[in-house]
């Protein structure tokens, strides 16, 4: 008797409960998409991911403006990781099972998608990842808006030792200490011994997240620059120690002339919060600039422009764009034209129709996304700094390039150069 | 670059005869190319003409003032557009000029191309200018032989022909007269210049069996210059080495400072030290804002004014701290430190709703930008340089009042002897109060010279509380003295070893040391002697 009113006393509850449930979730479901943002909005990297999360935002605003995706709205649940890896993980946990989010889009570092990756795995999420990263990575969940090194970082380099580059001979290959840099790094490396640089010719330096003290590592690579043969600097330092970096490197008088420092992770973004004249000449390769001239950056600039007065960012009036942005908004889009063709936001068919979706980007070229490998195809740009923090396009490839996420400079990837 | 600077070569002997006509337009379309030779070809073209006009285009060049509008190359000056082949003003202007741009290696060309031309201008300066310009940027400028030759024999100024005569020595390294070259070598051996080094290094070097330079002579005479160039940079770059550990030594004692007097010498363990720090980084920064909202012709000094706003605003929150919290813990070290570290997560977020997750601008102002010269390899940053002097300055100010002030006698009193100091009328609960305002008065002062070399953030205090507490540890306990030694020691030892590990291993290293240190000395480098009453 007891047993039997316990089990009546439970499933009333559980069914009211399910109730409850199923009614907020159809009430949700009805008329909204929900969206996950997963960017890091304090810490060591806030200075770069905070533009990413009122991009997504911007998006979402304008794909809501014009109706949706299958006729519904979206609605944008944002998360905050604190730049702590850890919390990446926790947070995309939580929007996939608690808010239930189609897609998410997040993450700079590849230290936070590393550790975001297992659980989109386990829950058949949906992650689109905008930064630049260091390949040696494919996973079915994910799709990659960013380039892969053969979309930066070996151009970029290509570029240093052309005669129009200033036909760097040594180089200095520094970075934060973590998954991208060390990887970058042995990619670059293995690229430079195949044209013949020597391995004295090479130094490698890492720093720690946050570092801020440069003056040991600008003091070594003067010195390593004075003995003999054009240097370059290959510069993977990610998040704010960049504005004390580049802060030693002017006030240390070392100019762009004599060591050009290339970097991969520094945009317009990175550079408002730097005085920019001593960087004059510096270089950085993307995949994108806001200084790019055609109609589809004047609409992408503008629409940014006028969503910082709307929401009221703070000092609206001198935003910025940049790559990482560009990045997100096309792949926010792509991610809707596959849900209008898949007719559905489940995972597996938005990821069957994710292949070959084309956009018209703000960097001026028509975006692919590859059939086969979840990169998109991208054109590559390399600008100088000039003194108000923009980049002078000084090289760009023809067209979109396809990306290599299995890097052949990497040995044992050879079986993989048809992805 | 040797073919450029070939026709300079070529150019500058015509330009004492050139005529004055009016550019080739056509030819300076080129400029205008996106073809990189093409560019190339035109700014050595023009340079070849040699004249006023082309030196006109070059430094319009070098300035960023060329621009390309209705189909021909003109020169935005001041609002007003010029044609650029002949200097005329065109009006009604052209709409959107589109600049033309130069990458680092054209730049180089046209501002090397801009210094030959002036090597010869009546003005003294100039020439120096472009004397050392060459200098720093020539590499070995075989091609300019001739027009060194003529220059060498026009300068009458000493210090340029100083640098002319270096100019001129390494322009004959690459002579087909051995006799020529060794003379060039012992030249260049006087300099103390890495630049020089660099260009004698290919001479002793080695391609597969046999030497690149064949005289024997010339390659003995180079590899003795190397040896004593090195020997004149090795002293500059120890100096070096040794003043980054000092500025590291000088940021650890600013930041140490303040819990050497909390810590050290109350024996709180204030967990909220590293967002005191903030405090005093954040005063800066709002003093910035207020001085560029309201006061725009003095916002160089705006440092000036936040040092005594950032002591104030510190050191009133921490005597609120002192009041509100700890001293109703003294004596209970654990319950201390949970309370404080509870203070510490208030503060971080406190910070993020006034103003932002976000890191905040703070600027260096223009007297601690830049650097200064000492030896060619060594150029000390101001910032840096100030910085130094300011954390001495702060340091004598903690030394009078601890030694010199009565209230220094009474907090040296309380923390020697609590009851004793009480019996004689020593109101000691009103000198917690104060001592610990103090305490952090002075961790403000460090958040402003913080300021200047880190990213000021909400939680940049949390990076500075281990460090902090490192250097009283290591100093001992109750000692400033000892901070101050743990401090450049620490500064110092973590920068040779960054020099040699690398940044990573380096910090690693040196937390190891302090462990094996502080098992091996638990009382610090410097240990009170005698009595030392505290329960």
């Amino acid at each position: 008797m007891q047993n039997r009113r316990s089990f009546i006393k439970a499933a009333v509850l559980s069914a009211s409960i399910a109730a409850i449930g199923a009614m907020s979730s159809t009430a949700y479901a009805a008329d909204t998409i929900k969206v996950g943002i997963l960017h890091s909005l304090s810490g060591t990297m806030a200075i770069s991911e905070t533009a990413l999360k009122e991009t997504a935002l911007m998006t979402i605003d304008e794909i809501n403006a014009k109706g949706g995706v299958l006729g519904k709205k979206l609605e944008p649940v944002v998360v905050d990781p604190a730049s702590d890896w850890p919390k990446f993980a926790e947070k995309a946990r939580q929007l996939l099972s608690q808010d239930k989010v189609a897609v998410t889009f997040g993450c700079w570092t590849s230290v936070s998608r590393k550790s975001v990756l297992p659980v989109y795995k386990e829950l058949n999420g949906l992650l689109f990842y905008p930064v630049q990263y260091e390949g040696e990575e494919l996973e079915k969940n994910v799709f990659y808006t960013g380039a892969a090194p053969n979309q930066q970082a070996i151009p970029a380099v290509e570029y240093l030792m052309s005669k129009e580059g200033g036909s760097a001979k040594r180089f200095v290959l520094l970075g934060t200490d973590y998954v991208y840099p060390r990887t970058t790094n042995k990619i670059l490396r293995a690229f430079l011994k195949s044209k013949g640089v020597a391995e004295a010719d090479i130094m490698e330096e890492y720093t720690p997240f946050g570092h801020s003290d440069y003056q040991t590592i600008i003091a070594k690579i003067k010195k390593f620059a004075a003995e003999g043969k054009k240097t370059a600097v290959i510069s993977t330092i990610n998040g704010d120690s960049n504005v004390p970096f580049y802060k030693e490197l002017g006030n240390a008088g070392l100019k762009a002339k004599d060591v050009p420092v290339v970097a991969f992770s520094v945009g317009e973004e990175e550079l408002r919060g730097v005085d920019a004249k001593p960087l004059v000449g510096h270089l950085a390769a993307w995949n994108y600039f806001m200084s790019v001239k055609n109609p589809e950056n004047d609409k992408f600039i503008k629409m940014y422009r006028d969503w910082a007065k709307k929401a009221k960012l703070p000092k609206a009036d001198t935003v910025v764009t940049n790559d990482p942005m560009e990045a997100t908004y096309v792949g926010i889009h792509m991610w809707a034209q596959a849900v209008e063709k898949a007719k559905s936001t489940d995972t597996d068919k938005v990821i069957a129709a994710m292949a070959g979706q084309t956009f018209n980007a703000p960097s001026g070229f028509t975006l692919k996304m590859d059939e086969t490998n979840h990169h998109l195809h991208k054109p590559v740009f390399i600008g100088e700094i000039k003194a108000d923090g923009q980049f002078n396009t000084v090289w760009k490839t023809k067209g979109p390039i396809r990306a290599q996420p299995w890097s052949p400079f990497i040995p044992g990837n050879e079986s993989k150069q048809k992805l | 670059m040797r073919r450029f600077l070939l026709s300079l070569g070529l150019v500058l002997g015509l330009c004492a005869t050139g005529a004055r006509a009016d550019l080739d337009p056509a030819a300076l379309k080129g400029l205008a190319s996106d073809d990189f030779d093409a560019k190339q070809a035109a700014i050595t073209g023009l340079a070849a003409t040699g004249d006023a006009d082309a030196e006109r285009v070059l430094k319009a060049l070098a300035d960023d003032a060329l621009a390309v509008a209705g189909g021909r190359v003109v020169i935005t000056a001041g609002g007003q557009v010029l044609d650029a082949a002949s200097g005329a003003a065109i009006k009604p202007a052209p709409a959107n000029p589109e600049s033309i741009g130069l990458n680092n290696a054209l730049r180089q060309q046209v501002d090397g191309a801009l210094a030959a031309l002036r090597l010869f201008s009546a003005d003294r300066a100039e020439r120096l200018a472009a004397a050392k310009l060459l200098l720093a940027d020539m590499g070995d400028g075989a091609a300019l032989l001739p027009i060194l030759d003529k220059a060498v024999k026009a300068e009458a100024d000493g210090e340029i022909k100083t640098i002319l005569a270096q100019l001129h020595a390494q322009a004959r390294l690459t002579s087909p007269d051995a006799a020529v070259r060794l003379a060039a070598v012992q030249t260049l051996g006087e300099s103390a210049s890495p630049a020089v080094k660099a260009l004698l290094l290919p001479l002793i070097e080695k391609q597969g069996d046999a030497y690149l330079e064949t005289d024997d002579k010339v390659r003995y005479a180079a590899q003795t210059a190397i040896k004593s160039i090195e020997g004149r940079l090795a002293w500059s770059e120890t100096a070096g080495q040794i003043f980054t550990g000092v500025s590291l030594g000088s940021i650890l004692l600013l930041a140490a400072l303040g819990l050497a007097i909390t810590y050290g010498v109350m024996g709180v363990i204030n967990m909220a030290h590293g967002e005191l720090l903030m405090i005093g980084a954040y005063s800066a920064y709002a003093m910035q804002t207020l001085f560029r909202a309201s006061f725009p012709d003095f916002v160089d000094y705006y440092l000036v004014a936040a040092v005594p706003v950032a002591f104030f605003v510190a050191a009133l929150v921490g005597m609120a701290m002192e009041r509100t919290v700890i001293r109703h813990l003294y004596g209970r070290p654990l319950e201390t430190l949970l309370a404080t570290w509870g203070l510490s997560l208030v503060l971080i977020q406190a910070a993020r709703l006034l103003f932002g997750a976000q890191n905040v601008e703070v600027a260096n102002p223009v007297w601690m930008s830049g650097g200064v010269q000492i030896a060619e390899n060594l150029s000390l940053p101001w910032n840096r340089l100030v910085i130094v002097a300011f954390s001495g300055f702060v340091l004598l100010l903690v030394w009078l009042m601890m030694n010199k002030t009565r209230l220094g006698m009474f907090v040296r009193a309380v923390t020697q002897n609590r009851p004793m100091a009480g019996c004689v009328g020593v109101p000691t609960a009103r000198i917690d109060t104060l001592a610990f305002g103090i305490g952090s008065g002075i961790a403000g002062l460090g958040g402003v010279a913080l300021s200047q070399i880190a990213n000021v953030g909400p939680d940049m205090g949390t990076g500075y509380i281990v460090d902090s507490f490192m250097v009283v540890v290591l100093g001992g306990v109750g000692q400033l003295a000892g901070a101050v030694w743990a401090a450049l020691g620490l500064g110092v030892v973590s920068k040779f070893l960054e020099g040699w590990a690398g940044a990573v291993i380096a910090k690693i290293l040196v937390l190891v040391f302090i462990i094996i240190f502080i098992q091996k000395r638990p009382q610090g480098l410097f240990a009170l002697k005698g009595r030392f009453v505290e329960n």
